[in-house]
């Protein structure tokens, strides 16, 4: 058979585009790209496709060109030929924008519009009636949409949906519930194709399925991509200072960040929590001498001082943003040509994609610079260098859909229209996450959203959603559509409290700002401070009514005490009390915040860079790389104990202060680390070695007790294989789950998606304090009355990836059977140094609980005594 | 720590409320072990049943939940007089949708024993066919039990109403409970229903009760109950 040879891409693109696209293309100096030009292909063939490409490629433009074309012929009827959505609903404003500059210039007769949480109700209604030609959305406005009766005519003219930053969805529930909706779209319009657009991923064939009707005759998209750009140049500080043993923040490091930021056009600086976010920015400050704008970037700002700091950036005229994940994604805001991550990288991907954000320009190597704030991250660092070199991915593995987001789907789908539990069905295992869903699950969410779910069958005459004779399922009345519009989406924040700024009781004038270079506005310049004392707590009546500064997580201020200072948008600010929703705040009088301590990461450590610096420890060839003083360290603990071997688990134990302290190095993150330790506690009380406490960070733990764990492993009286065998899974995790504060916010989120709990309902804004207190007890008697309910089951799923990180304990204990590594030592180990420094620095788990009421009741014993 | 350890090491507490000293069990029930006499606080039955009424389907085990707990407790202090401080029915038309399993279980608790309905906002009248004796407040000695604690100088009341809650803040960390607040002349008692939920009792709602002592909050611990100094008492 005779091969024929591909037309080169200047050939096809005459052949496939329009001759008013092929003079644009030439007007503006372009030769159309070669995915761009492969898409085009696949979407006039009818075809779904993934478009897998880094930024700056041209991604959207590739997304919306088969549209344009389709859209420049004069069509039958009008209607909604297009659909976009991406995660956040400023990429869907930005991209809109973008996308009116061709269609200006070709002159196009192309109805663009947008569709978000602000946008006006007059504007939303009438988009439902009329609809543009391509519609920019989020997937919360999707599922709004389908669930209203204008569905089936709004949608039957759908040619085209394209899904932006694919990758970033299909992690979380909200990717279930677009899967959800895109099942829907499929039905109303057969004929409908979608793209993808996604940067690199592990594995692009379960983004090709999640495009596609899993029932039909081909279960996979087409796959376009791009030939990979430049190597990204990626270096790790190598610091002159002291490297820390522990700690999150980086500080030793300020002046050689700050001497990087000075050197380069525009940096991003990339940190992993608010906290750190925080810190950072007011260190980078009190040493900028040279006036550099360095502003903050957060989630947790106000919106407004967020949009002010973006619009500064895409004018150019900042030097450097500190910035969370906030800034991962999306939108193309300026020029940056450094990045540089502080602290740890957690993931391969994830690195990858923050350093995508320097440079769009695919033909210069994207600059990025690696700063580790403490030893282990330096082999952290290391092995995300080593990783991105390889171009080895480690995006999260595929999710089967959860249950809670399906009852969500199946109520806003009566909201629609009646339907049948059958067909219903059908629909939804033609979603890639639910393509193995179990009829049995999707009766039981049926019953759930009808009746509650419950054995005890109470609550028929209060349904939800109810039969009709014909056997369609109907919702009972307008009020429940009403109230599913008002909850619906996936993302239930931590209860945030706005974060008021008040004056205090001695009524002290503002601090002046610091002096901001003349014309760049400095709002984001931090408050410079001056004086030494903190103000007192005040404790006269709060008076309300000043500015709002943004919002802050309700469990970081439960660790405040009125009067303790914290950082929080770049100034010093005194908690002064909670009142109802808001933390009202001062300006404190303060050089050191009482710095909260939970700045560990949000991100659990990839399995995948585990592995890695797991090998590169056991191999000592590999130290060459490293920075000289982790050579050292390294050195120090061979000597003195030694290495965790690449695939056993190593346990110290050693005497300290009153104490026997067993250290592990199990490296599968925090999360899983700590769920070990709270069950390992429960079993070490069990047998009488009277555990009193543990700390856990993404690498090692700490456990100390009153029994000697050592000398009990050394004489035989206890064997490791007990201690760490795998049934802890079994009873003790039962038994803790019943109080774990985790396990009752996972099933709050649970319960809020579902529809258990509503968020919001008409007339009355429930506020999210009083939804963890109910959801609390709520999960007590569920637990104990029904523990097989459908919502115990969801959190349950949730649990095992999520704040428990199941999978991955599990995944250690079978690996380490019969691989356990004990080392008696007579004091600490120097690998051990850092999580035991994580001691009085991180919430200490156990019996903790009680015994803060002991103290607290001991206080007041002492107080009456003297 | 096992169920079993957990049950032996029980202790329970005192609180003196006109020189009247009453036992605090840690289930969140008061005893006055000399007149026999069992005090609990918001019972709150059906409030999940009340829920799904306007279609917020909560789980329907909460009345039953409750039961279990008192159940245990009244077994525990085998007391000869029980009085359900108010807030009992979550409202009105609780009695149409209790089960009657429920009933039942209650009817069984409430024999050969004198049982107080003491009326709420919740509960103005009783269910029908629920038995007991309904009224607005009961003296015992220097005791007043009623269901909204009285703003000002009250000797010897004992009231519900309000759920207190404290939030309990040491250096080892800060925790929430349920608790009982009371400053020697009055008490305030924790909300027993299973979905009642808890309010800070530095709320402004308990300013009027306590003069310019400082109240003690006794927290409803696992196993004891803790008396914490009010100062210990954070915000929420």
């Amino acid at each position: 058979m005779v091969k024929k040879p591909k037309p080169p891409p200047a050939l096809l693109s005459r052949a496939l585009l329009p001759p008013r696209f092929a003079a644009w293309f030439a007007q503006r100096g372009w030769e159309p790209r070669t995915h761009q030009m492969a898409l085009l292909e696949k979407a006039q063939q009818g075809e779904s496709a993934l478009l897998i490409a880094p930024t700056g490629a041209g991604k959207t433009l590739a997304g919306f060109l088969p549209s344009l074309i389709d859209l420049e012929q004069p069509r039958n009827r009008s209607g909604l030929h297009t659909l976009y959505i991406s995660p956040l609903k400023a990429l869907a404003v930005d991209v809109a924008r973008n996308l009116e500059t061709p269609v200006q210039e070709m002159g196009l007769p192309v109805k663009i519009e947008t569709r978000t949480g602000d946008t006006s109700a007059a504007k939303r209604m009438r988009q439902r009636r009329h609809p543009p030609d391509i519609l920019l959305t989020t997937p919360e406005q999707l599922a709004l949409l389908l669930a209203t009766a204008d569905a089936q005519p709004l949608f039957s003219t759908l040619r085209r949906i394209v899904l932006d930053e694919l990758h970033a969805m299909v992690t979380s529930k909200r990717g279930d519930l677009l899967a959800l909706g895109l099942a829907r779209l499929r039905a109303i319009a057969p004929a409908m194709t979608a793209v993808g657009l996604s940067a690199t991923v592990r594995d692009p064939d379960e983004l090709r399925r999640y495009l596609v009707d899993q029932n039909g005759a081909n279960p996979l998209a087409g796959l376009v991509t791009t030939p990979a750009g430049a190597q990204a140049d990626i270096q790790m500080l190598d610091t002159r200072e002291r490297l820390p043993w522990s700690g999150h923040s980086a500080l030793h490091a300020m002046r050689e960040i700050y001497a990087a930021i000075k050197a380069s056009r525009m940096t991003l600086v990339f940190v992993n929590t608010r906290a750190q976010a925080e810190a950072i920015f007011q260190q980078l400050w009190t040493i900028n001498d040279d006036n550099l704008a360095i502003a903050l970037h957060h989630g947790s700002l106000d919106a407004g001082q967020r949009r002010k700091v973006e619009a500064a950036m895409s004018a150019g005229q900042l030097k450097a943003v500190v910035c969370t994940s906030t800034l991962d994604l999306g939108i193309d805001w300026g020029d940056v040509d450094l990045v540089i991550n502080v602290g740890a990288p957690k993931g391969a991907s994830r690195i990858a994609q923050r350093i995508g954000r320097a440079n769009h320009r695919l033909d210069e190597p994207s600059r990025a610079l690696l700063v580790p704030a403490n030893r282990f991250e330096v082999l952290e660092c290391r092995a995300a260098i080593d990783a991105a070199k390889a171009g080895e991915q480690d995006t999260p593995p595929r999710r089967i859909g959860s249950l809670d987001v399906l009852c969500q789907h199946i109520l806003g789908m009566a909201c629609s229209e009646p339907f049948q539990a059958d067909a219903l069905y059908q629909e939804v295992r033609s979603a890639e996450p639910y393509s193995d869903l179990p009829r049995k699950d999707f009766d039981d969410a049926l019953d759930f959203v009808a009746t509650g779910g419950y054995a005890l069958k109470t609550y028929d005459r209060f349904a939800k959603i109810k039969q009709t004779k014909d056997g369609l399922w109907r919702v009972a009345n307008p009020k429940v559509a009403q109230s599913y519009r008002m909850n619906v989406g996936t993302i239930v924040e931590s209860d945030m409290l706005k974060v008021r700024l008040v004056r205090g009781r001695a009524q002290q004038r503002a601090v002046p700002a610091a002096s901001a270079p003349s014309g760049s506005g400095g709002l984001w310049y931090p408050t410079r401070l001056q004086g030494e004392q903190t103000r007192a707590a005040y404790t006269g009546p709060l008076m309300r009514g000043g500015r709002v500064l943004g919002e802050i997580e309700e469990y970081f201020l439960e660790t405040l005490a009125p009067g303790d200072t914290f950082l929080f948008g770049g100034e010093i600010l005194a908690l002064q009390g909670i009142v109802e929703n808001e933390a009202l705040v001062a300006r404190a009088r303060s050089d050191t915040p009482k710095v909260p301590s939970y700045a560990g990461g949000k991100f659990p450590l990839s399995t995948w860079l585990a592995q890695r610096v797991r090998q590169m420890l056991s191999n000592p060839r590999s130290w060459k790389t490293l920075p000289s003083q982790v050579g050292e360290w390294l050195k120090l603990q061979q000597h003195f104990s030694m290495l965790p071997p690449a695939s056993d688990l190593l346990v110290e134990t050693f005497p300290r202060g009153e104490r026997y302290f067993m250290v592990a190095y199990p490296f599968e993150g925090r999360l899983a680390h700590q769920t070990l330790g709270m069950l390992l506690t429960r079993r070490m009380e069990r047998l009488s070695l009277r555990p009193m406490g543990f700390v856990a960070n993404d690498y090692a733990i700490a456990i100390w007790s009153l029994g000697d764990v050592g000398e009990q492993l050394a004489s035989g009286k206890l064997a490791l294989s007990t201690l760490f065998n795998e049934d802890m899974l079994g009873d003790d995790l039962e038994e803790w789950l019943q109080e774990s504060a985790l396990m009752k916010r996972t099933f709050r989120n649970c319960a809020v998606v579902a529809g258990l709990i509503e968020r919001r309902a008409p007339g009355r804004e429930k506020t999210g304090r009083q939804v963890t207190i109910s959801t609390d007890l709520v999960y007590d008697v569920l637990r104990r009355h029904q523990p097989d309910h459908i919502l115990l089951r969801a959190a349950r799923e949730d649990a095992l990836t999520g704040l428990l990180d199941l999978s991955r304990l599990a995944g250690m204990l079978s690996r380490i059977q019969g691989r356990i590594v004990h080392k008696r030592l007579d004091h600490v180990s120097p690998l051990a140094v850092p999580v035991m420094l994580e001691i009085g620095r991180e919430p200490i788990y156990g019996e903790a609980q009680e015994q803060v009421l002991k103290e607290a009741a001991d206080d007041l014993i002492r107080e009456a005594m003297s | 720590m096992n169920m079993q350890a957990r049950i032996r090491t029980e202790t329970t507490a005192h609180i003196a409320v006109a020189d009247v000293r009453l036992l605090a069990d840690p289930g969140g029930v008061l005893v006055h072990e000399t007149e026999r006499l069992l005090v609990v606080a918001d019972l709150h039955f059906e409030k999940g049943s009340a829920f799904a009424s306007r279609r917020q389907l909560l789980p329907p085990y909460d009345t039953a939940a409750t039961l279990a707990r008192l159940t245990r407790l009244i077994m525990r202090h085998d007391p000869k007089t029980v009085i359900a401080l108010g807030d009992s029915f979550h409202d009105v038309r609780a009695g149409e949708r209790i089960s009657s399993a429920d009933r039942e279980a209650l009817k069984a608790l409430m024999q050969r024993r004198q049982w107080i309905w003491i009326a709420g906002n919740h509960d103005p009248a009783l269910p029908q066919d629920i038995g007991g004796e309904m009224l607005e407040t009961l003296r015992v000695g220097a005791l007043t039990f009623r269901h909204e604690p009285q703003a000002g100088a009250a000797l010897g009341e004992i009231a519900g109403h309000l759920h207190p809650a404290a939030r309990v803040t040491s250096p080892s960390g800060s925790v929430r409970r349920r608790c009982f607040v009371g400053d020697g002349t009055r008490c305030v008692m924790p909300a027993f229903g299973a979905y009642a939920g808890g309010l800070n009792i530095r709320d402004r709602a308990f300013a009027p009760l306590f003069g310019d002592a400082a109240p003690t909050a006794h927290v409803l611990g696992q196993s004891r109950v803790y008396a914490v100094g009010w100062s210990a008492c954070g915000h929420d």
